[in-house]
């Protein structure tokens, strides 16, 4: 327990004493916040009845898809792991303590932004605060979790930023953030189901905020939690201790089936 | 030291696919006994250093540290074996303090901070990682790597890097966990250090012992050769006159004449009786025996090693 506390404590603190995880923890989701706060408002009011759970699911991306993976890459890159072995510490505290460090860091992103949104910009509040809450925490671990298992299959820093931003990107456009789903055309709806976003946004919207979905908010949650926690056990599987240890437990494209639940989503869609 | 075994190898091997990096190695190291495993880059040190701290599994043969298998016992090793990594091994944000806290945690004892103390840190406790010296990481590596007072612990060129101050205190360290009971393996190319500090060691040479023992015992069975130089007031044993008994080669390096003897003692008497023959004066006499480094260098060049 005291070294859980410890590891705990330590990576908490990193996340706001290295300047780059500052910055994707709170700097850049808080900051878009604010401007889409102050300039997307303005430009279409309809955006105040989803900015909360759009600024939150982006927020869960920023943390967990662009802050989380780099540092474990250039951690193991550095050799730190391979001192943690030596001394003992699991690979499941390597990755369990970043993931809810990354969580811990969103839910307080998240807090501001739902305390501030309604009294600033005039964001329409939840309908159920329980609900709204669970899936704040959903939407966190899931992008969390799939934050980790791009650290653990990226060889470099450099394949890190690209697989994050193959997610990252089409998810600000097509996952329901910046414009309703329903908006989209039916192929796009379609394709937007493979993102995590996309069924964030429609669990919070049909659950939380009692809106009419694209698709069915609970199965919607069921995708998210089912992604998170095979994202998380594959994390795990495929963990490698330094980019010499040539012995894997599995080939990295294993990876890949921590997106089986949203392929099964774009079906029912 | 006593004669009981802390660490034992026995016809280890590892490959890397079709790259041999240790080709069936044995070696003993007894408790209290500072052993250094040296060679050339590339000669299987840092393989058998991972093999036996549990970072990889040999392909072959058996490695114990106090009757516990690295390879199949993780978690009862870590209690027995203390590791001073080459290379960082701590994040750059960690604090000296952190850094304590955390690891003693895992190993499930106390923060050692008297350690911190006695490795020049107390000053440093706020500190973190990338800001300190090359040689205070060193220092706090090694403080890190003894707090859970392992009986075995491993250094991987410890001083390296080190300016000769930082050095002195390391090896200093070092001689005093000796002193306390501590069972040491030194990775080191730094023939000096090795020469200095080790009670025996182990050449290694493209996977394969070469030669093994103490480093006296190691330069004593090269060539042999003892180095005698020599300078006069006027240099006339510069001119090569009568043969001097037991010289092998003679170079005259500047104002010193230099004889490698088989005989020492007959050499340096006979050089003697010369130079009050011809009514020069003695200025410099110096003995010296092969050192670890000569000899390493012998065996290396023999074996090919580049």
């Amino acid at each position: 327990m005291r070294a859980f506390v410890n590891h705990f404590t330590f990576e908490f603190r990193t996340g706001l004493r290295n300047a780059n995880q500052l910055l994707m923890n709170y700097l850049f989701p808080l900051g878009f916040y604010a401007m889409m706060g102050l300039v997307m408002t303005q430009i279409n009011p309809l955006f105040q009845a989803t900015m909360i759970p759009a600024m939150i699911v982006f927020a869960a991306m920023a943390t967990g898809l662009l802050g989380l993976p780099s540092p474990l890459v250039e951690s193991r890159e550095a050799g730190i792991y391979r001192s943690y072995k030596i001394n003992g510490v699991p690979a499941s505290s390597i990755l369990a303590i970043p993931t809810l460090t990354t969580v811990f860091h969103n839910v307080i992103v998240s807090a501001i932004i739902a305390i501030t949104a309604g009294p600033i910009f005039g964001a329409a509040a939840p309908q159920q605060w329980g609900t709204f809450a669970l899936l704040t925490l959903l939407t966190a671990f899931t992008h969390a979790a799939l934050g980790a298992l791009i650290g653990v299959v990226s060889a470099n820093t450099r394949a890190t930023v690209l697989l994050s931003q193959i997610i990252f990107v089409p998810s600000c456009i097509l996952g329901g953030m910046m414009m309703p789903s329903d908006l989209l055309p039916e192929s796009v709806q379609r394709f937007s189901a493979l993102l995590p976003p996309t069924h964030s946004m429609q669990a919070f919207l049909g659950l939380a905020y009692g809106q009419e979905t694209v698709l069915d908010p609970v199965a919607a949650v069921l995708i998210l939690l089912t992604s998170g926690l095979l994202a998380f056990g594959l994390a795990i599987y495929l963990f490698n201790w330094d980019r010499q240890n040539n012995v894997r437990r599995g080939h990295p494209l294993l990876a890949l089936l921590a997106l089986v639940p949203y392929v099964f989503g774009m079906f029912i869609a | 030291m006593s004669n009981e075994r802390a660490l034992s190898v026995r016809g280890f091997q590892k490959a890397y696919g079709d790259v041999v990096a240790v080709s069936g190695i044995s070696f003993e190291v007894r408790r209290g006994e500072i052993f250094g495993l040296l060679g050339p880059n590339g000669a299987g040190k840092t393989t058998t250093l991972e093999c036996l701290e549990g970072i990889r599994r040999a392909d072959a043969g058996e490695l114990s540290i106090l009757g516990v298998d690295p390879g199949r016992q993780p978690r009862r090793l870590r209690s027995l074996i203390g590791v001073q990594l080459q290379t960082s091994g701590l994040p750059a944000n960690m604090t000296v303090r952190e850094a304590m806290r955390f690891f003693s945690a895992y190993h499930g004892t106390d923060p050692r901070y008297d350690l911190l103390d006695r490795m020049g840190l107390q000053e440093k406790l706020s500190t973190q990682y990338e800001q300190l010296s090359t040689g205070q990481q060193r220092r706090l590596n090694l403080a890190l790597a003894v707090a859970h007072r392992p009986p075995v612990t491993f250094l991987d060129e410890p001083t390296a890097g080190l300016d000769v101050g930082s050095r002195a205190e390391l090896h200093h360290l070092v001689q005093e966990l000796r002193d306390e009971g501590s069972t040491i393996i030194l990775a080191t190319h730094d023939m000096a250090e090795a020469e200095k500090m080790t009670d025996r060691v182990a050449i290694l040479l493209r996977g394969k012992i070469v030669a093994s023992g103490s480093p006296r015992e190691l330069t004593a069975t090269g060539s042999g050769l003892t180095k005698v130089s020599v300078r006069t007031e006027h240099s006339l044993l510069h001119e090569a006159g009568a043969a001097i008994p037991a010289v092998q080669q003679r170079v005259v390096q500047e104002e010193y004449v230099i004889y490698f003897s088989t005989d020492p003692g007959q050499t340096v008497a006979s050089i003697l009786a010369r130079i009050d023959a011809e009514s020069d004066k003695l200025i410099d006499l110096r003995v010296e025996r092969p050192s670890l480094e000569e000899r390493f260098l012998e065996i290396t060049n023999a074996g090919g090693a580049r």
